[in-house]
């Protein structure tokens, strides 16, 4: 068991874009949110992301555009710097190194040359007290600055972000933490502090969740974890404050912000909700509904064209000030538990999992972008705390991605339990999956296993119930069904002594079928529905079941619940061999014959892969991460890797990803894949004043190639006669789809132009 | 921002028999006309003639009934005691019948008094016809004999006593006039040729013969007799070719649509059975009130006209397409095709800018209401009369939505007598259906739990509660019953020792249980 230093565990993708909230340059042109250790620099019109500002070695955790110098932003991040950037080239400027853990960053207008951040409290033994400090950034040159000029500003008060909000013209700053709202003047440095009463008689919670406060008058907006929005005046005094409560949201206000002009108020919860409250009129308000999923942050560009929201379900969506949505950012959608499998789908090559409740995400894990929800429960998703949603808990693919099947339950209470089945048919002509047919309870209890054979022909679906059961769905053509074509329907209904089936796994070809009750393993012929042998290695229950592929195909490997791996031949019917290890995943790569199992030891998971015919372990490395791995799969590579040696064979046609406890996506990757990757970014050569766009690649592209074949042309002067095919002008003009052209009339210049034999050439 | 999701509505997979073209030509027949005549109608026998007036046999009296009346045009009473198998002649002109009284009676049907009788058979007569020359009769009796009369001399032709027990059917060719055909209570149908002595072929159908049918062609034969309706093949000698058993109790009669591709037959066991002349399975069926003992089709097939044991005489007259614009009235005016069309044949030319107006989602009443979390009127839109009736599971959706948002108490709540006996009337009418009984059944629980304060203050409301209550224990007797029966059957699988056999019988069983309900409900109508 050599540890391998080559391949390393990689964090990849995916990671969440809405941890705070993001920021919208001056311009409106570029949105800047951070993703992870890194800053993602998006093009608000096209989506598109435009760089990625890397550098930090933790969590960033916070985001301001510099008030000096528009063009430039800083960040800080839970490794102790403040780093400041060129976003626009994508170049890190300075850093500082504070040396302590930075959950906030703020940067007030009224204050050059300092940022204020929240720290822990050092003095306190608890770590759980933190300040607000301002850092006086040192203007010496040099890449690596140390920052040491603290000057602490308020105690107490809370690391969330949006709970702390500098106020007109800087000259105050608010703060709110539990129950007490604290508003520190500049000028006086004198702190006011306003408690509320935990709750009253009407069943109120009055603890702040977020604090906005007015651009251009004495106003602070809190809101709260009831619903309640609160607008503060008059707080320069100790007792005459007075304030004014709205409340439309029926559970608590996630974020809270103020149009730049100070004449709305956004604010945004659970419902998912955009309110716009009317500054001064009362309690007047427009709506943006149903935007999907509960509302985390909300930000506005500086000039108030563009508001932003970012959701829980990882997505950022800009839409004009006339609430038009114009772009959505979409990040692998991640929630507290994912039910389904990690799936391939064999045609896009994407990653496909639960993502918004209900729907399915299609993630590509070559660009790191989702490409499409589709939406499993067709159902309106009410947005409020405590519903039972109706959640997709399997899904399986065919190995063609012809045919999805997805299982959707709903459990009210132990009696009341929705289960649907339901099969999508891929249609070509609209490059998506519609539904084929949906099967009502399909099992009396939960489906644990689910499972497509391989078989080319006749594909045959196969799941396993709480009920006792395994049933076998195949399609067929219904002649009495008029104009319905054909739908699934049961073939078959197994069960074994009344055991409760826990997993199936078709071999490869599709000819056999294996499915585990309880410590038993059962191997079925789907084609006759015969018992053809049984496996059982007490004690211990069947947890991870699957055939070996390729060469090792005569072989089914199955993980017990009391620290074994089985290994059994199919073709002697015997046990081949065993070994303690305790299993809690067991993934095949199918286009090798390797298998990789993650097994549980103290705390971390370790991972091995192997070959079923041999128990002897191609690699293995101890503590892949802390904490159990949730779900695995292997991805096909795009193109088989070259120059692995014998450690990383493994790696060389398909990649493993897999799901930590925390819901963290990573990857193994092998250092000359590293480098290479480092080489290919090189070569890029960024041009960035303008966003990428169909049009700037058109024109700018093409602009720079007429300067180059004037310069060209210049030099030679034997040029040669190019055919009209074959000019760069032309070829785009045929190549580029016909509604990104520009006007006719801007072509036309172009194209009597390239036709023309310059004079030097004739000559 | 998503548009809204309208409700989804789930669609069942329909239950029982499938709608096809048969059941669809069948079902479009109006309602029956009863007519009630002394005794029990043994003989139905359509005039070839227009209009098609038709004879009915019946206890001692023969009635003739025009196409739509429902008071007889005529009848013959001059029997002393029961008549049996009155029978046009080919021209419309005669009327044959035997009777009890071993007499043939032969009636000319503009008049009254039979114009001859034949005498010669010693016990009852029970089936006559002409044969297909017109001028001959043949008969079949119970003294075992069946006989050819000359009409004219009133003249005994022939006489076969090859039967060994009553001949009580029978049939003559259509094309050829010296052959006909009789069945008998000695199991076998008999084929005579009047050229010859003896019979010429003998079929043994296995049970009492109780009508034979000859098809248009004359190559196959149908008989009639205990439970079997058996076809045979003639040009074959007489090898059977088909036989069916579809009823459970004798078969007592048959006859042919007028197209010759289907055949009726009707049965004791109160059922008609329509069986197509191809493939000879059953593609529809009729249910009457009582045993049938006669069925006849008028040409074209425009009435369907049963006789019973009961003496009840059932006609179904075919529905007509003209018959339903006569009830409409005359049709309101409405607005000229170019009302609809206009502005909108424009057709855009090339350089045209097209400005596209959006494409408006239309949602249903319910769903507006869903859409602005307005549950009790929701609630109340799909509890109108049109939808709770016509499309209980629309109602249903609309509910069981209401539950997934955890809104339902609140939308049952807070209804007055009315509102509530609406609610009360919807569940009794669908909380025992199984496709709505899970979600229905916690709407009961609901109501209940709601309404228990006011319960005693509405005799209307009482009564309804009450009825609801015995509607739910009837279905858990009900339900009871059923495991008893699945039990039983579970035993009887289980006895069969066959693997094979029980691994196609398990499949079958599970393919059942894909659809649980719907078979259990099944299982009710066959119980």
């Amino acid at each position: 068991m050599v540890a391998s230093a080559e391949v390393r565990v990689a964090r990849c993708g995916g990671s969440r874009i809405n941890f705070i909230e993001p920021i919208i340059t001056l311009d409106s042109r570029f949105l800047l949110c951070a993703s992870g250790d890194a800053v993602h620099v998006y093009s608000t019109s096209t989506e598109e992301r435009v760089h990625v500002l890397q550098g930090h070695v933790d969590l960033v955790t916070g985001l301001r555009l510099n008030s000096s110098n528009h063009l430039q932003v800083y960040s800080c991040s839970l490794d102790g710097t403040v780093k400041l950037w060129d976003f626009t080239d994508g170049i890190l400027i300075k850093t500082y190194i504070v040396g302590h853990k930075i959950f906030s960053l703020y940067v007030s207008k009224f204050h050059e040359g300092t940022v204020f951040i929240i720290l822990p409290m050092e003095s306190s033994a608890n770590t759980e007290a933190f300040q607000l400090v301002a850092l006086h950034l040192p203007k010496t040159t040099g890449p690596e600055v140390e920052a040491r000029d603290i000057l602490s500003v308020l105690r107490d008060v809370s690391p969330i972000p949006k709970a702390t909000s500098f106020g007109r013209g800087g000259e105050f700053v608010a703060s709110a933490s539990g129950l007490q709202l604290s508003v520190y003047f500049f000028r006086k440095q004198k702190t006011y502090r306003f408690s509320l009463k935990a709750n009253d008689k009407k069943g109120a919670r009055n603890r702040f969740t977020c604090v906005a406060s007015h651009p251009n008058d004495d106003c602070i907006a809190t809101g709260h974890e009831d619903g309640k929005i609160r607008l503060w005046r008059n707080f320069s005094q100790k007792k005459e404050y007075t304030y004014s409560t709205e409340h439309w949201h029926h559970s608590a206000v996630n974020a809270l912000h103020f149009t730049p002009e100070g004449t709305e108020l956004l604010s945004g919860g659970v419902e998912s909700v955009l309110v716009l409250w009317r500054y001064g009129a009362g309690s007047k308000k427009d709506f943006v509904p149903r935007l999907g999923s509960a509302i985390e942050h909300i930000s506005v560009s500086p000039d108030g064209s563009l508001y932003c929201t970012s959701h829980k379900d990882n997505k950022i969506v800009v839409m004009k000030s006339s609430r038009d949505i114009s772009a959505i950012i979409q990040g692998l959608v991640k929630g507290e538990t994912i039910r389904t499998d990690l799936l391939i789908d064999p045609r896009t090559k994407a990653l496909v999992c639960n993502g918004k409740p209900g729907h399915l995400q299609f993630f590509s894990l070559r660009h790191d972008k989702q490409l499409y929800n589709l939406d499993i429960v067709q159902q309106e998703y009410i947005h409020e705390a405590g519903l039972h949603q109706c959640e997709v808990t399997k899904a399986a693919i065919d190995a063609q991605g012809s045919w999805l099947a997805t299982v959707e339950e709903r459990q009210e209470n132990p009696e009341e339990l929705d289960i649907i089945l339901k099969l999508w048919a891929y249609d070509e002509s609209t490059q998506s999956f519609h539904l084929n047919t949906s099967i009502s309870m399909a099992h009396e209890g939960q489906i644990s296993a689910m499972c497509f054979s391989g078989d080319a022909e006749a594909t045959m679906l196969v799941t396993t119930g709480r009920d006792g059961h395994f049933k076998a769905w195949l399609l067929a053509d219904h002649p009495d069904a008029q104009g319905e074509g054909a739908s699934w329907s049961c073939d078959y209904v197994g069960s074994y002594h009344r055991r409760e089936p826990t997993r199936c796994c078709f071999s490869a070809d599709g000819s056999l079928l294996a499915v585990g009750f309880g410590e038993v393993v059962t191997v079925w012929s789907p084609s006759t529905w015969e018992l053809l042998v049984t496996f059982s290695q007490p004690p211990g229950d069947i947890r991870d079941l699957c055939f070996g592929r390729l060469s090792c195909s005569k072989y089914l490997l199955g993980t017990t619940t009391k620290n074994l791996l089985c290994c059994w031949n199919l073709l002697t019917c015997s046990l081949e061999w065993s070994s303690t290890v305790d299993v809690i995943l067991l993934q095949p790569d199918p286009l090798s014959e390797n298998m990789a199992a993650f097994s549980r030891a103290s705390g971390s998971t370790d991972l091995f892969v192997f070959k079923p015919s041999e128990p002897r372990p191609l690699f293995s490395q101890k503590a892949v991460c802390s904490g159990t791995v949730r779900r695995a799969v292997f991805a096909p590579r795009e193109e088989v890797l070259e120059g692995c040696d014998e450690s990383t064979q493994w790696l060389s046609c398909s990649r493993l990803y897999f799901l930590t406890e925390h819901m963290e996506l990573m990857t193994f990757s092998t250092k000359s894949e590293e480098d290479q990757i480092i080489a290919s970014s090189k070569q890029l050569v960024i041009d960035d004043s303008v966003a990428v766009t169909p049009f700037y690649l058109l024109l700018g592209k093409h602009r720079k190639s007429q300067r180059e074949t004037q310069d060209s042309v210049s030099s030679h002067t034997a040029a040669r006669i190019q055919l009209p095919q074959g000019s760069p002008a032309i070829r785009e003009l045929l190549h580029t789809p016909a509604h990104v052209l520009p006007s006719a009339s801007f072509l036309c210049n172009m194209f009597v132009n390239s036709l023309l034999i310059s004079k030097s050439g004739v000559r | 921002m998503a548009s809204y999701k309208a409700t989804r509505i789930p669609s069942f997979p329909r239950l029982g028999e499938k709608v096809t073209q048969d059941t669809l030509y069948w079902r479009n027949y109006k309602t029956p006309v009863q007519i009630k005549e002394f005794g029990a109608v043994t003989k139905i026998d359509f005039s070839p003639l227009s209009p098609h007036n038709y004879a009915v046999t019946a206890s001692t009296r023969i009635h003739i009934y025009g196409p739509y009346s429902q008071e007889p045009v005529k009848s013959f009473t001059r029997f002393k005691d029961t008549a049996y198998s009155g029978t046009f002649r080919s021209d419309g002109q005669l009327l044959v019948a035997g009777s009890e009284e071993a007499l043939i009676r032969l009636f000319d049907v503009s008049g009254r008094v039979a114009l001859r009788e034949y005498t010669g058979h010693s016990k009852a007569v029970h089936f006559t016809d002409f044969s297909a020359d017109r001028f001959h009769i043949l008969s079949g009796s119970d003294d075992y004999t069946c006989r050819l009369w000359d009409i004219p001399s009133s003249a005994e032709v022939s006489r076969y006593s090859e039967h060994t027990d009553y001949v009580r059917c029978g049939t003559p060719s259509r094309l050829n006039p010296d052959v006909f055909i009789t069945g008998s209570y000695d199991h076998t149908v008999k084929v005579f040729d009047s050229r010859k002595e003896r019979s010429v072929m003998t079929m043994d159908h296995g049970q009492p013969v109780e009508s034979v049918l000859l098809f248009p062609s004359e190559g196959l034969l149908v008989s009639a007799g205990g439970r079997y309706v058996k076809v045979w093949d003639m040009l074959k000698g007489g090898q059977v070719l088909v036989s069916l058993k579809n009823h459970h109790k004798t078969v007592t009669c048959l006859c042919m649509s007028s197209t010759g591709q289907r055949l009726l037959s009707g049965s004791l066991d109160r059922h008609v059975k329509v069986y197509s002349t191809t493939t000879y399975k059953v593609v529809h069926n009729f249910d009457y009130a009582a045993s049938i003992l006669s069925i006849a089709l008028a040409p074209n097939d425009d009435s369907i006209i049963a006789g019973m044991t009961n003496g009840v005489l059932s006609v179904k007259h075919k529905k007509h397409p003209e018959d339903r614009k006569m009830v409409g009235g005359t049709s309101r005016h409405r607005p000229a095709y170019r009302v609809f069309v206009k502005g909108k044949n424009y057709m855009p030319k090339q350089d045209d800018f097209l400005v596209r107006k959006r494409e408006k989602a239309h949602l249903k009443q319910y769903d507006k209401e869903l859409k602005r979390f307005q549950v009790s009127k929701a609630l109340d839109s799909v509890l109108k009369p049109h939808v709770r009736l016509k499309t209980p599971e629309v109602t249903v959706a609309v509910i069981q939505e209401l539950n997934r948002r955890g809104t339902l108490k609140n939308a049952l709540a807070g209804r007055d007598e009315k509102g509530l006996s609406i609610l009360l009337s919807f569940l009794i009418r669908n909380v025992v259906d199984s496709r709505f009984a899970p979600i229905l059944l916690t709407v009961a629980e609901m109501v209940l739990d709601i309404y228990m304060k006011v319960v005693g203050q509405s005799a209307v409301v009482d009564k309804q509660i009450l009825k609801l209550q015995e509607l739910v224990e009837k279905e858990i007797d009900y339900q009871q019953e059923l495991m008893e029966v699945l039990g039983m059957m579970d035993t009887l699988f289980a006895t069969m020792t066959a693997k094979k056999e029980a691994a196609a019988l398990q499949s079958r069983a599970a393919n059942g249980l894909v659809e649980v309900r719907g078979g259990q409900d099944q299982m009710v109508k066959a119980t």
